[in-house]
């Protein structure tokens, strides 16, 4: 089997802060394989972006430090690349879109410029080609006035438009790997599954593998093919998707998917998980969701560990261990 | 907003802060205990020619209508004869302003040149050693007397290296260029005399350095906030998922967009710098307005005074409007909103 | 600050729940305002002390010692009739300390008033004032305070109303600002369902919630003042002798520039070092108290 796209192995990161270090990612493995659409998926804080920012190298420098683990990209740790490389590799074969389409594009500089920047840096294509290679992006998109848009600066378009700009710039270089951090979130609900719907085709027809985050399990279940629940910096439960969100076999997947609104009935109350995150400063000693879990027992005092319940299917919680066993 | 939108609005005010200096230096000026007209008459003259000098000022007249005579006077480019030097007000500004506006353009050049990439540097490594070397240079700037930081280059680059001149514009032994701008340097390069032109530049270093050492820590500080500001935008971390090296995400991405909010203090620099050129110009008896208002002010020569402060403000009131205008020009999102 | 349900004064929430260990950790974490603090609280200590500290009468004249070089019998040297540099200096701390207190308590007090009134009152009255301030600000300062300073007659009294006279509309802006936020809150729309009368409103929700931006204005502006005040005295339109003031004895020593630089140079180091911890601490309690308030 080929290398896989994106690995990551036992992978620690805590941000140094005034009442304690913030152990935000506590020890994740991840993988991602060729043409795979991997859903990563968890509450706010749970450090799903953390670990795809430090994947990348984007986190700022000196705010956070990688206490352990290892990432490779492309078969190649990152730890041995140098800043030029990475560089290279960014924009290049790995690429990368954000939750916030407002404030993601240069406000002073118009799409033309932007998106020339990233062919040119990345391809032999100069100039006019450059330009149509460009202009081809934004049609992929359905921007129908591709010609028209280079021109204009970002406030002059919507947020739907955008974001489509930006998976057209991200498909720019033809990348093995797309990371999209909540791509849609900030985005209208119908404008939303449009652009999902270009992103899924466009990574579908080019080959790309994508890891794709998101703490809506509804967008999560339409698109990927395998996923990773994440909590407290953690993955809890990971599995191929129909699996996992089937047969959930951590209570805290099962009590997202019960927070789903579309299976709620009309005008039940919506279902919501009680309690918060917990703080990472402190990390609890045993399970990390054990204080919001309606099936928290003595076990889970000490802290279980992702085993397999199912051909691929892994949870991380005793429940499942006592029934195995 | 439009570009005549822009222009009317910063005349409406020029007026109103035409009106409001004439009316604060006028006040101003006649809470001296002093009587102009006899300082002007002199210690020996009879009470009958101070009072004909009264009549002809019309200081015998109450004081709103003095104050319409002089405002009448402002509009049409009279501000009154200087009791000090005996001659129209504007005919001295004339001379002395082109010698303060060469300084105060060489102190910018020189706080710029050095404050940006400062700025810079301290943004790209907050909280680094380089970050805490630029904040204490530019807190000192800010912190530095001037006119006691004057005194210290002339003991160090006149007294002891014996470099430079301490005080003048150019060597009075060499022949004044022509006047064509009023700028030694220029002139004296338009003259084909070079000179003069080493002259004039060697006697504008310590005083530009003086003064521009101090604007040097407000531009740092400025450019240092906001890079700060733009390094934290998403689109920084857009340009660096792309793979734009770090010398380019600072250069080519952040950097032009810090430079839009920084066009408004470096046109408050230069306007700082105008005035700020008082204390200045008379540690280096540079020939300036400012050495020239400090004697007035000493002399309680206040019809001088008054002139320097409108023309300071007029100055100000400009530079805004340009700064205005050519922030338009660079920001395209205050440009389209018309 | 858009949270609707805000409906108890803030400052007293804010209060009492100032975290002293946050407070401790930030200043902890800005060795800058750490020093300057330190440099603030020392030059204090040696200005009210200073008949302890000096070494000699700072007005005592000793003409067989004119002009001394800096020893051990007179550390920063004396001046051209003998008084010792160092005692002066210390003595003359208390000059440009005393202006620098004096100016931005008044203009604090008079700003803070009359900009919270201004706020408060709105309307036409509003419009009035602040355009009178708009004016003021538009005047170049340096020259409106050494005009005002000369027509009150040379003395470091009046150049400290002088500077505290234009200083005013810094803390009228600042105080109007931050009370046209806090009216649109909501705990002061409550206070006024409920008949408050507009002094109550400005003791009880207003003024308290202006005084930490008025705080950190006022400490950068005692090191400004420091400053300007001895540029005043350099010029002549401050203190006059036989006073020790350092803007005069930096003027004085000028003529002395050259052969005994010790006079000039020391009270200038005076004024750069009390300036720049006055910023400095300045700098850090606004970054701490607003950090989104950028250094301007």
């Amino acid at each position: 089997m080929a290398d896989p796209v994106l690995k990551i192995d036992g992978l620690e990161v805590l941000f140094p802060g005034f009442s304690g270090d913030v152990h935000a990612v506590n020890g994740v493995d991840l993988d991602v394989q060729r043409g795979e659409i991997v859903g990563l998926v968890g509450e706010s804080g749970s450090a799903k972006s953390v670990t795809a920012m430090t994947a990348l190298g984007l986190l700022p420098p000196g705010a956070f430090r990688q206490s352990a683990g290892t990432i490779s990209i492309l078969g190649r740790d990152v730890a041995t690349m140098s800043e030029r490389e990475m560089n290279k590799l960014r924009g290049g074969d790995v690429a990368m879109i954000f939750q916030e389409p407002q404030t993601a594009l240069n406000p002073t500089k118009t799409i033309g410029k932007q998106m020339l920047r990233v062919i040119e840096l990345h391809s032999d294509l100069r100039g006019m080609a450059a330009r149509d290679r460009a202009i081809e992006l934004l049609k992929d998109m359905r921007i129908n006035d591709a010609e028209e848009i280079l021109g204009r600066y970002p406030f002059e378009l919507s947020g739907g438009m955008r974001q489509r700009i930006l998976i057209g710039m991200a498909f720019a270089c033809s990348p093995k790997l797309l990371v999209a951090d909540e791509p849609t979130t900030a985005l209208d609900v119908t404008v939303q599954r449009q652009v999902l719907q270009l992103l899924h085709a466009k990574a579908r027809q080019t080959g790309a593998s994508v890891l794709f985050i998101s703490h809506d399990l509804a967008v999560i279940s339409q698109f990927c093919d395998r996923i990773y629940v994440m909590y407290a910096g953690r993955v809890v439960e990971s599995g191929p998707a129909q699996k996992v969100l089937g047969n959930p076999q951590h209570p805290y997947t099962a009590a997202l998917i019960e927070a789903l609104p579309e299976d709620a009935d009309p005008g039940a109350p919506l279902a919501s998980i009680p309690g918060t995150v917990p703080n990472l400063v402190n990390p609890p000693k045993g399970c990390a969701f054990q204080a919001r879990c309606r099936h928290a027992h003595a076990a889970c005092d000490s802290r279980p560990v992702l085993t397999d319940v199912g051909s691929k299917h892994q949870a991380a919680c005793w429940l499942r261990e006592e029934i195995s066993a | 907003m439009s570009f005549l939108n822009v222009i009317r609005r910063r005349l409406m005010f020029l007026i109103l802060v035409l009106f409001g200096v004439t009316v604060i230096t006028f006040t101003i000026s006649n809470l001296i205990p002093g009587d102009p007209a006899r300082m002007i008459a002199g210690d020996r003259a009879t009470p009958e020619i101070v009072q004909n000098i009264r009549e002809d000022l019309g200081l015998d007249k109450p004081l709103p209508v003095q104050y319409l005579r002089y405002l009448e006077g402002v509009v049409q480019g009279d501000f009154g004869n200087s009791i000090r030097t005996r001659r129209p007000v504007l005919e001295d500004l004339r001379i002395f302003f082109p010698a303060t506006l060469e300084l105060a353009l060489t102190a910018l050049f020189f706080a710029t040149a050095l404050g940006i990439p400062l700025g810079v540097a301290s943004a790209v490594w907050k909280d680094k050693p380089v970050d805490h070397f630029v904040r204490v240079i530019a807190v000192t700037g800010i912190s530095t007397p001037a006119f006691w930081l004057g005194l210290l280059v002339i003991l160090l680059f006149y007294g002891n290296l014996g470099w430079l001149p301490s005080g003048g514009r150019i060597d009075p032994s060499l022949e004044m260029p022509t006047r064509v701008t009023g700028f030694l340097m220029i002139d004296s390069l338009l003259a084909g005399d070079l000179q003069a032109f080493g002259s004039a530049l060697k006697h504008i270093l310590l005083p530009a350095f003086t003064l521009g050492f101090v604007h040097l820590g407000v531009v740092a500080r400025q450019v240092r906030a906001a890079m700060l500001e733009e390094l934290q935008q998403d689109y920084i971390r857009t340009a660096k998922a792309n793979g734009l090296s770090r010398f380019k995400v600072v250069f080519t991405e952040a950097l032009p967009n810090a430079m839009i909010p920084s066009i408004t203090v470096l046109g408050l620099a230069l306007g700082d710098l105008l005035y700020g050129a008082v204390l200045t110009e008379t540690v280096f008896a540079w020939p300036g307005m400012g050495a020239y208002v400090v004697n007035s002010i000493q002399a309680l020569d206040f019809p001088a005074v008054m002139g320097f402060t409108v023309v300071v403000s007029l100055a100000y009131v400009l530079i805004n409007l340009a700064v205005d205008l050519i922030y338009m020009a660079v920001d395209p999102r205050i440009r389209e909103v018309s | 600050m858009s949270d609707a349900t805000v409906s108890v004064n803030p400052i007293k929430r804010a209060l009492s729940r100032v975290d002293w260990g946050y407070l401790w950790y930030q200043v902890m974490k800005s060795p800058l305002t750490l020093g300057g603090g330190a440099v603030v609280l020392t030059v204090l200590f040696l200005v009210i002390f200073a008949p302890v500290f000096a070494t000699h009468d700072p007005n005592a004249i000793d003409l067989r010692a004119r002009l001394a070089a800096p020893s051990w019998d007179h550390f920063f040297g004396t001046d051209e009739v003998g008084r010792d540099l160092y005692s002066r200096i210390l003595y003359g701390g208390r000059q440009s300390v005393a202006v620098g207190f004096f100016v931005v308590l008044v203009a604090g007090f008079i700003g803070t008033f009359v900009g919270a009134f201004a706020g408060l009152i709105g309307g036409r009255v509003d419009v009035v004032i602040m355009r009178l301030m708009d004016v003021v600000l538009s005047v170049p300062s340096l020259v409106l305070i050494m005009a005002l300073a000369a027509a009150l007659g040379p003395s470091l009294i009046n150049a400290a109303i002088a500077i505290a006279l234009v200083r005013i509309p810094v803390y009228v802006r600042i105080s109007r600002g931050q009370t046209l936020l806090i009216r649109e809150m909501s705990f002061v729309t409550a206070a006024e369902t409920f008949k408050a009368s507009k002094l109550h409103i400005l003791r009880w929700h207003i003024l308290p919630n202006i005084l930490s931006p008025v705080m950190v204005q006022a400490t950068l502006d005692l090191g400004s003042t420091i400053l300007l005040a001895s540029a005043l005295s350099f010029i002549g339109l401050g203190a006059q002798q036989p006073t020790a003031e350092w803007g005069a004895m930096v003027a004085t020593g000028r003529n002395y520039i050259l052969d005994q630089w010790w006079y000039s140079a020391f009270p200038g180091f005076a004024i750069l070092i009390t300036a720049t911890a006055f910023n400095l601490l300045g700098d850090g309690i606004r970054d701490i108290l607003d950090p989104k308030q950028k250094a301007r």
